[in-house]
């Protein structure tokens, strides 16, 4: 799929413009993906469209809305303002990796729970984006849940049950973050 | 007391595992193999005549597989609505707004279709353009359709009661004019479309994240001339629409062009700023209120002139100026009424449903001329409310037939939860309370292509498999229905797996719009679920000894109403089932319209048109900045009739998402549009509530059980949407004394009435 990938976008100038594309070792959830990308890859572009890892999503492609976020040795980023260059040797996470195995992760299980997701766009965002605040801080108060989340979006659920679901977590009623 | 055991509860979405987990396959997240990309190009002008168009660099680019301009594809319009079909997949002889489609593109990869994009040159002969639907009606400005003059491609006069004698009748009348601007769904998923052809059946095939997948392949079909029985349209997880994706693109119809041409799949998928500038807004209105009121505050005539900006399109044009009249007409009892709309073409991007549909606009009008109304005349905003509301029964000057409401409840149960005794025009200057009011219908009747489908399979294991035509946006429709079946075959939700929305599959929908999937296509599932028990509950009856309508269902069991202990379960009776040999799986079918005098009339004719209405009051208490200019929105409460929600969770959900849709719409949400081009159209520059903007919340629920409702439900997602805005500006009014009236109210304007408020105060000190 890779070989492909790159016998199809040799043939255009912004590809030989863009100088050389190169085979990336992006380490993403333990496992090792060799992609072609150019130099103006973005992270994102790599996941969805080389790797297939099509749950981290594109909601405005300039770092505005939180849908992309990923988390690069354990640090919430944005994936689609990252260059895939940037994210070689270091240790990607993105939602495909939040849950073991067929369980689903105590944030994800109070997500479903609280009722903290309708059209679904946004949530693997929010995870990604909740998972850091948890690891730094396991139980943050709700103030500081509204800051580290406000760089995620959602136009559906109002926030309100993403907050819930993200506190219960944090007061132990779902058993901790993982 | 009905017992109910999966209706009524808080049931997660039956899909919320796959969303949480990044399983969830919307329209981009599909990969078909051989799968060329696509790109539009789109007018640079407002106005304009094209002369030329060169694709020939595009054409010759390596990689390159197809390029196509209007004249390229049939001639043929679409459009949502039948007779206001006025837009060409790709631009003909002319462009009437910036990022008006002009050619399209499909290659081998994104970039590659991108650069080809770039490469096609297309020469215009710039028109005079026109803006505001104010200067568009007047006589010479430039026609955006040649066909019609005047720029008003719809518009309705409708007349209850007798308004002159209703103004003679009055103590006072009172004129005041508003604004509503440009706001964008910015649903989170960007449109996107991704077609494959069949070319030895000449099937076709459409994955598309739409709200309303019949039309879509009927207008396919139209437009692309290709037999209707031919397409399917599948829609994958739709991520928001908010009306937004009541509609159809030139992504739908140029992947469905392309893949038929060239054998290949095809994958169209529109960039933030293309959603901004090329789907729909809500429209941008212009309202004049003309109210007669008795000196108690009583509401004897009114006349309501809107004009509304449609942008260059028509898109649900009849529709949204229908509704916008007609529901005027709740929540309050208003026997002399006039409503004159128009919808005004301008050379600015496409008006179309949003949350509402025509109807916020001049909600926020209304209740901001109440407000003020009352202040002039010395009497209680909240009593004129509750003076004016309408009660279930009696007769109503359009005709509708309001079963059950809880209206005038939910003014006092608001008023009294926000504080309204206490704290309206008593709290510090800069901080205040306001209240607003509405009510919409769960779906309109009374008009073509209403009716929903549900067919239901109890499988030889108990697996439920439903099959309906609705369109789950993320709103849960998908849920609702399973727990409408599973409530009413007697399963858990867990026995119960739902597909939906496909039209290849699924039984006919309507689509999601008009906030009446609940009623209509869950109604649809009762009727089937009920086809279930008529074959099933027969078997059930001999095993029990007893008669059908004895017989309760609920988890796998049947029992016998007053003797539970005779009991058996769901497993058994299926074995009992096939033994007398009858066929499995048993499949139960119905399908459900809105009960109407006849079809087809909601343009034209009054009637009832909507199988019910919900009612509620939303209450806002904002802290003004005064250094600023900022609103703070600290608490919004809603006393809310919904009738009996199915999911008590999924409606909070609904609620809360308004309230925070409401306070961008108040205070800060414009697609900013000058000389026809947009400003904003990123999420960084347009700005929509983050949870920093998150104010208290209480839902306060009015309990009614209407009777037309499955399980007696109403609509429950697009009513919350309407007085959120005008509770938070007449708060504002309180807060500060001002009284705006337009919309957003920003700190700019905030900040200018304050100064010029000090400079009046000092001129009278002087």
């Amino acid at each position: 799929m890779c070989a492909h990938a790159t016998a199809q976008a040799t043939g255009t100038e912004k590809g030989r413009a863009m100088g050389a594309k190169r085979i990336l070792t992006l380490n993403v959830n333990g496992d090792d993906y060799e992609v072609v990308c150019a130099p103006n890859t973005t992270l994102l572009e790599a996941l969805r469209e080389k790797a297939f890892l099509t749950g981290t999503k594109r909601g405005c492609d300039l770092g505005a809305c939180g849908a992309c976020t990923v988390l690069m040795d354990g640090e919430a980023i944005l994936s689609c303002i990252t260059l895939a260059v940037e994210a070689e040797g270091r240790s990607i996470r993105t939602i495909e990796g939040v849950s073991d195995g067929g369980e689903l992760s105590p944030l994800q299980q109070a997500f479903v729970d609280h009722g903290a997701l309708q059209c679904g766009f946004c949530s693997p965002g929010f995870i990604m984006s909740a998972t850091e605040l948890l690891a730094e801080n396991p139980h943050p108060e709700r103030a500081e849940i509204q800051r580290r989340l406000a760089g995620n979006l959602c136009r559906c659920t109002g926030y309100v049950k993403i907050v819930e679901a993200v506190e219960a977590v944090a007061q132990g009623a779902e058993g901790g973050a993982r | 007391m009905k017992v109910l055991n999966v209706v009524g509860q808080r049931v997660p979405m039956h899909d919320a595992a796959a969303k949480i987990t990044g399983q969830a396959q919307y329209t981009d997240d599909l990969v078909l193999p051989g799968m060329l990309f696509g790109k539009l190009v789109r007018s640079t002008v407002a106005h304009g005549r094209i002369k030329s168009i060169d694709v020939s660099k595009a054409k010759a680019l390596p990689g390159v597989k197809g390029v196509i301009t209007g004249m390229d594809i049939p001639d043929r319009v679409y459009g949502i609505v039948p007779k206001a079909k006025d837009e060409h997949a790709l631009a003909r002889e002319k462009v009437r707004y910036i990022g008006d489609e002009v050619a399209a593109v499909v290659a081998i990869d994104q970039e590659t279709a991108e650069e080809a994009a770039r490469l096609i040159t297309v020469e215009y002969e710039e028109l005079p353009a026109v803006f505001d639907p104010l200067d568009a009606i007047k006589e010479g400005a430039p026609l955006v359709h040649e066909n019609t003059p005047g720029n008003v491609s719809a518009q309705i006069h409708k007349e209850f009661g007798d308004l002159e004698a209703g103004f003679a009748a009055s103590d006072y009348v009172f004129e005041d004019s508003y604004y509503t601007h440009a706001q964008n769904h910015a649903p989170m998923e960007p449109h996107a479309a991704l077609a494959s052809y069949d070319a030895l059946n000449g099937d076709l095939t459409l994955w598309s994240g739409t709200q309303i997948p019949y039309f879509l392949k009927r207008n396919l079909s139209t437009t692309l001339v290709i037999p209707e029985q031919n397409i399917r349209v599948i829609k994958p997880k739709v991520g928001g629409g908010f009306g937004q994706k009541i509609d159809m693109f030139a992504k739908d119809f140029c992947a469905c062009w392309f893949a038929k041409e060239l054998g290949r799949p095809v994958k169209f998928l529109y960039d933030r700023e293309e959603v901004f500038q090329s789907t729909r807004q809500r429209h941008p209105m212009y309202l004049t209120l003309k109210t007669g009121v008795s000196k108690e505050g009583k509401i004897i005539a009114q006349k309501i002139t809107a004009h509304a900006d449609g942008g260059a399109y028509n898109s649900t044009a009849p529709l949204m100026i229908t509704l916008s009249c007609f529901f005027v007409m709740i929540p309050y009892k208003i026997e002399n009424l006039v409503y004159e709309g128009y919808h005004v073409y301008t050379n600015k991007p496409v008006g179309g449903a949003m949350r509402g549909h025509g109807i916020p606009q001049p909600r926020f009008a209304i209740e901001r001329q109440i407000d003020q109304i009352a202040k002039r005349i010395g009497v209680d905003a909240s009593e004129m409310r509750l003076l004016n509301a309408i009660e279930a029964g009696e007769p109503h000057p359009a005709g509708f037939i309001i079963n059950t409401c809880g209206f005038a409840d939910s003014v006092r149960e608001a008023s009294k939860a926000i504080g309204w005794a206490e704290k309206r025009g008593k709290l510090p200057f800069g901080r205040g309370v306001g209240i607003a009011c509405a009510s919409f219908p769960s779906g309109v009747a009374n008009m073509s292509h209403l009716a929903s489908g549900c067919v239901v399979q109890l499988s030889s294991e108990g697996r439920v498999s439903v099959l309906s035509g609705a369109a789950d946006i993320g709103q849960g429709a998908e849920t609702v229905i399973a727990q409408i079946v599973a409530e009413r075959v007697g399963v858990p939700m867990e026995d119960v797996h739902i597909t939906a929305a496909d039209t290849g599959l699924c039984p006919l929908d309507a689509g999601t719009f008009g906030s009446g999937v609940t009623v209509r296509a869950g109604n649809a599932a009762l009727n089937a679920a009920n086809d279930i028990r008529a074959q099933l509950f027969p078997v059930v009856a001999e095993a029990l000894g007893c008669e059908v309508d004895e017989i309760e269902a609920a988890n796998r069991l049947f029992w016998v109403r007053d003797d539970p202990d005779r009991s058996v379960g769901m497993r058994d009776i299926l074995r009992q089932y096939q033994y007398i040999d009858r066929s499995l799986p048993i499949v139960g079918r119905g399908a459900w319209v809105p009960p109407a005098d006849s079809a087809t009339t909601l343009l034209t004719n009054n009637g009832n048109l909507s199988p019910n209405y919900s009612f509620m009051t939303q209450a806002a208490e904002v802290e003004v900045d005064l250094e600023t200019g900022r609103v703070n929105v600290i608490k919004v409460l809603t006393a809310h009739d919904c009738g009996q929600p199915i999911n008590p969770m999924l409606v909070e959900g609904q609620l809360e998402g308004s309230i925070l849709g409401g306070i961008g719409y108040a205070l800060y949400e414009d697609s900013t549009c000058i000389d026809g081009q947009q400003h904003n159209p990123s999420f960084l520059d347009y700005g929509f509530p983050t949870m920093m903007e998150l104010p208290e919340m209480e839902g306060i629920h009015i309990d009614t059980d209407d009777p037309i409702g499955p399980f007696g439900a109403k609509e429950a997602g697009e009513g919350t949407q309407l007085a959120p805005a005008p509770a938070i500006v007449n708060a504002i009014a309180d807060a500060i004394g001002v009284d705006f009236d337009r919309l957003p109210v920003t700190p700019d304007m905030i900040l200018a009435a304050l100064k010029k408020q000090r400079e009046e105060a000092a001129g009278e000190a002087r």
